[in-house]
């Protein structure tokens, strides 16, 4: 009873926070300000790419430093269908998010036999290498990259230019469905098996759970859903160059934000990117006069801060927080 | 075949640096099981450091690397009393997120103060000399930095295989509480070892601006080279860190002369995938 | 047909020789017990069953069917499931989400994998940490939840690797109710062990290695009498103890 009670409030929160979300655009801080849409646009887009990593790198535990290049996948996979092809984002958008998936899992398969740094240094590698490799693929469009031309705004073309707000709901749809599968996955078998493989590969293995189709299916949705990100990214930028998608400051992104929200937490990456973005854009924007990085160099260090002292992130001071609210009621009674 | 000779040449002595740069990192890796990501970061920090001694006192890098290697030294053991004492214990990754976090910090705080152009120190006492031999054209400055870098690879072997320092952090390496329990200071060696790190580091970093120029960046590109070599050559492993340099430096070259420059780090990312896949413990891991 | 035929098993690290030509039976319904001194080769032997260890030559039969080169999760797949000697649990997650683990096992279905996760849970005596994490608990918990995550596979073969090493006098007394508790459910047993008083009194067959070699296979009481396991690892002393207490229980 207590149990049921308990997850229909987390449903409520869940939803609660669903509605706050798709009425945000109903209010004048966010119509008068396209700099608050942008910012609206980037919590939930950082957002869910943080949660897609999360989903190898948090509940799975595997740490890929590789996801930039999934990103990249799927911003080339829209860029291509339209401005190379000329066609409507959305093949392109599937196209880049299913390709990504082959690739994740092609590249995994061998290096989830590497360990530990290994492993984590065979992922660096994989980024320069497409990194490199798409500045001279001149059918891609080379260092140059992709510039979309003028198309009809509309969900048709999913490009918007005055107003952001056909953005910001394109943008939560990817938001409801990467942490839709995440709740749900939370719940399910696949949730299980994957914290399973993470706390103990060997362990999970006597139980029969397959680690590596569990890792190779985990590092598949993950990319899956970062490469449907990265065409988020394209479509809002109109454009697409590598050093733009596939490098390692971006890969850093997905597991940064992650890890300061709290690792394999459901909230976490949405609480990292709620911190970290309105930081960088508002000092990007404000404090711009005093020289550059200055966001970078908040950034830096609150990583450093929450791994030395606080390695369960943001979701961890809450977890405080809260028991700390809770004994102090107990104690009352 | 003589420009087979200088594309060799030319590769081996990129190698030699790389072999320097990565020398600290095996080190710290070997003993602490941490990659220190900061570490190209830190080669920057004793570059601008060099710089400015040259640039504002007219010091020649020459002095400089010696004093950018103690001034990398106290870095190091700062980073680790401050940073990397507290993550021992917790998750693998943590210390090389928190190096990350502090790789930010360092390269956006030389941005912010030192703004993001390429600095290059004109009449060093090597700076653009050369000579020939045979027919290969030699450049001094990369000749004397891997020179500087045998002789220091030679040094940190001797000292962890032959001197009692170096037992002492052999034994912690292998199992730090049984090390304690022989009266070991583990927290000691760590301290020493990451601050010997940052030596290595420090003094390729001071002999650099002769030839190279000083940007935010400059430490990116070889963090990544330094952890590809150090991981290809194996655990810890000085000489396999060394065979790896060279051969990466080999690669680098020929890939960026017969085939296009932009193929060179295609090359040498391509090798260590190549490398671990047949060997996932690197070319002397166990 | 035995439920898990062991032939000719070889394991070989290197020029070491860990288990040797090794061969028994474990015939279904029954406990057999697997001994011997540190070093006999009794994990490794374990290893290669549960298929942690592909084995250098040999075979393995479970339930008639040829297991020697199916991967771990294959075996317990099949039904024989094993524990850890060093107690693995999954430590960031709590008593209950460990054993839905194993209980997962036999369908992807939430409500029968709770059921089976309360069941195996309450039979051993687990019910009240259940929201714990596992990481947190205490050896003789860790060593439960070990036999209570591995029981909610339904397995038909349970391999049970020093369950009750390091536990109190309690605790293995409440560890052989268990081990009894799951006899009775049809569950055949194979456990190695190094308490001998313990295991003797459960078992219907035990198998003595040393070196690497089976030295001998009987019941408890032969087991006892013989010349070569006194020889190798009981000692004269421990077989004068062990048949008074065998006496006692008889007695009593």
């Amino acid at each position: 009873m207590n149990t049921t009670r308990k997850m229909s409030r987390k449903d409520l929160f869940w939803l609660g926070l669903l509605a706050f979300f798709a009425v945000i655009p109903l209010t004048p801080w966010f119509s008068h300000s396209s700099f608050a849409q942008h910012v609206m646009i980037q919590v939930l887009l950082y957002s869910s790419m943080a949660q897609a990593w999360n989903i190898l790198g948090g509940y799975c535990g595997q740490t890929s430093f590789g996801h930039s290049v999934f990103f990249g996948i799927g911003a080339y996979g829209t860029g291509m269908a339209v401005v190379k092809f000329g066609l409507i984002p959305w093949p392109g958008i599937l196209a880049g998010a299913v390709i990504a998936a082959m690739v994740a899992v092609a590249i995994s398969y061998p290096c989830f036999k590497l360990k530990g740094h290994y492993f984590a240094i065979a992922t660096f590698a994989i980024v320069e290498i497409f990194n490199r490799l798409f500045m001279v693929w001149y059918w891609v469009g080379g260092a140059i990259g992709l510039d979309y031309g003028f198309t009809e705004p509309g969900w048709k073309n999913f490009v918007w230019y005055q107003s952001k707000v056909g953005y910001f709901y394109g943008v939560l749809l990817l938001f409801v469905l990467v942490f839709g599968i995440v709740r749900w996955i939370e719940k399910h078998r696949f949730g299980f098996y994957l914290r399973a493989v993470r706390e103990g590969q060997e362990t999970a293995e006597s139980l029969g759970v397959n680690s590596t189709r569990v890792k190779l299916s985990a590092m598949a949705l993950s990319a899956f859903l970062a490469a449907l990100c990265g065409a988020f990214f394209a479509q809002y930028n109109y454009r697409v160059d590598p050093p733009m998608v596939m490098s390692l400051d971006m890969s850093m992104k997905f597991v940064l934000i992650t890890i300061l929200g709290g690792l394999g937490t459901f909230y976490g990456p949405l609480l990292g990117a709620a911190l970290l973005i309105p930081l960088q854009e508002y000092t990007r924007a404000y404090l711009g006069g005093i020289g550059g990085g200055v966001d970078l160099i908040i950034f830096g260090l609150l990583i450093v801060v929450v791994v030395v002292y606080q390695p369960r992130g943001i979701m961890g001071i809450l977890d405080r927080i809260v028991n700390r609210i809770r004994r102090s009621e107990g104690g009352g009674k | 075949m003589a420009t087979f000779l200088q594309v060799a040449f030319d590769g081996l002595l990129n190698g030699l640096l790389y072999a320097l740069v990565a020398a600290g990192l095996s080190l710290i890796w070997g003993v602490m099981d941490v990659i220190n990501f900061a570490h190209g970061e830190f080669l920057m920090i004793a570059m601008y450091f060099s710089y400015w001694l040259g640039f504002i006192w007219k010091i020649d890098p020459i002095i400089s690397s010696v004093a950018g290697g103690a001034f990398v030294f106290i870095v190091g053991a700062l980073t680790y009393r401050l940073v990397i004492r507290r993550t021992i214990g917790k998750s693998a990754m943590s210390a090389l997120l928190a190096t990350f976090g502090l790789s930010m910090l360092i390269k956006n705080i030389c941005l912010n103060r030192f703004s993001p152009n390429f600095r290059l120190l004109q009449d060093t006492l090597l700076g653009g000399k050369t000579f020939n031999l045979a027919g290969i054209i030699i450049p001094v400055p990369q000749l004397v930095i891997g020179l500087v870098a045998l002789a220091l690879l030679f040094v940190v072997y001797r000292l962890v295989k032959k001197t009692r320092l170096g037992w002492a952090i052999q034994a912690t390496a292998m199992d730090k509480e049984a090390a304690e329990l022989m009266g070991i200071n583990t927290e000691r060696i760590y301290l020493l070892v990451f601050g010997l790190g940052g030596a290595c580091v420090g003094i390729a970093g001071g002999l650099l601006p002769s030839y190279l120029a000083v940007h935010p960046e400059v430490g990116a590109l070889f963090s990544l080279i330094a952890f590809v070599c150090v991981a290809m050559g194996g655990f810890g492993s000085i000489p396999g860190a060394l065979l790896a340099s060279l051969l990466i430096g080999l690669v680098e070259a020929f890939a960026g002369f017969y085939i296009a420059p932009v193929f060179k780090y295609v090359a040498v990312f391509g090798l260590y995938l190549v490398v671990v896949m047949v060997r996932p413990r690197g070319l002397f891991g166990w | 047909m035995a439920l898990l035929e062991v032939r000719n098993l070889t394991m070989k690290f290197g020029s070491l020789v860990a288990c040797n030509d090794v061969s028994f039976d474990v015939e279904k319904g029954s406990v057999v017990g697997l001994i011997g001194p540190n070093g006999a080769g009794k994990t490794t032997l374990f290893n290669c069953v549960s298929g942690f260890y592909k084995p250098t030559s040999g075979k393995l039969f479970f339930d008639g069917r040829d297991v020697t080169n199916l991967p771990a999760y294959e075996v317990a797949r099949l039904g024989a499931v094993r524990t850890f000697q060093v107690v693995r649990p999954l430590k960031e997650m709590t008593v209950l989400d460990n054993v839905l683990v194993g209980a997962f096992l036999r369908g992807a279905d939430n409500e029968t994998a709770h059921s089976v996760a309360e069941e195996c849970l309450s039979l051993c005596r687990l019910e009240d940490k259940s929201g714990n994490l596992a990481g947190g608990l205490p050896i003789g918990y860790k060593k439960r939840l070990e036999m209570a995550r591995a029981l909610a596979t339904g397995p038909t073969l349970l391999m049970l690797d020093e369950a009750m090493a390091g536990l109190t006098s309690t605790e293995i007394k409440e560890a052989l109710e268990i081990i009894k508790g799951l006899r009775e459910r049809g569950i055949t047993l194979l456990v190695v062990e190094h308490i001998m008083e313990a295991i003797m009194s459960v078992a219907d067959k035990v198998v003595v290695l040393d070196g690497g070699e089976k030295i001998a296979e009987g019941t408890p009481r032969d087991i006892v009498e013989d010349e070569r396991v006194i020889k190798a690892y009981l000692g004269a002393k421990f077989t004068e103890r062990l048949k008074r207490t065998g006496e006692v229980t008889k007695n009593g």
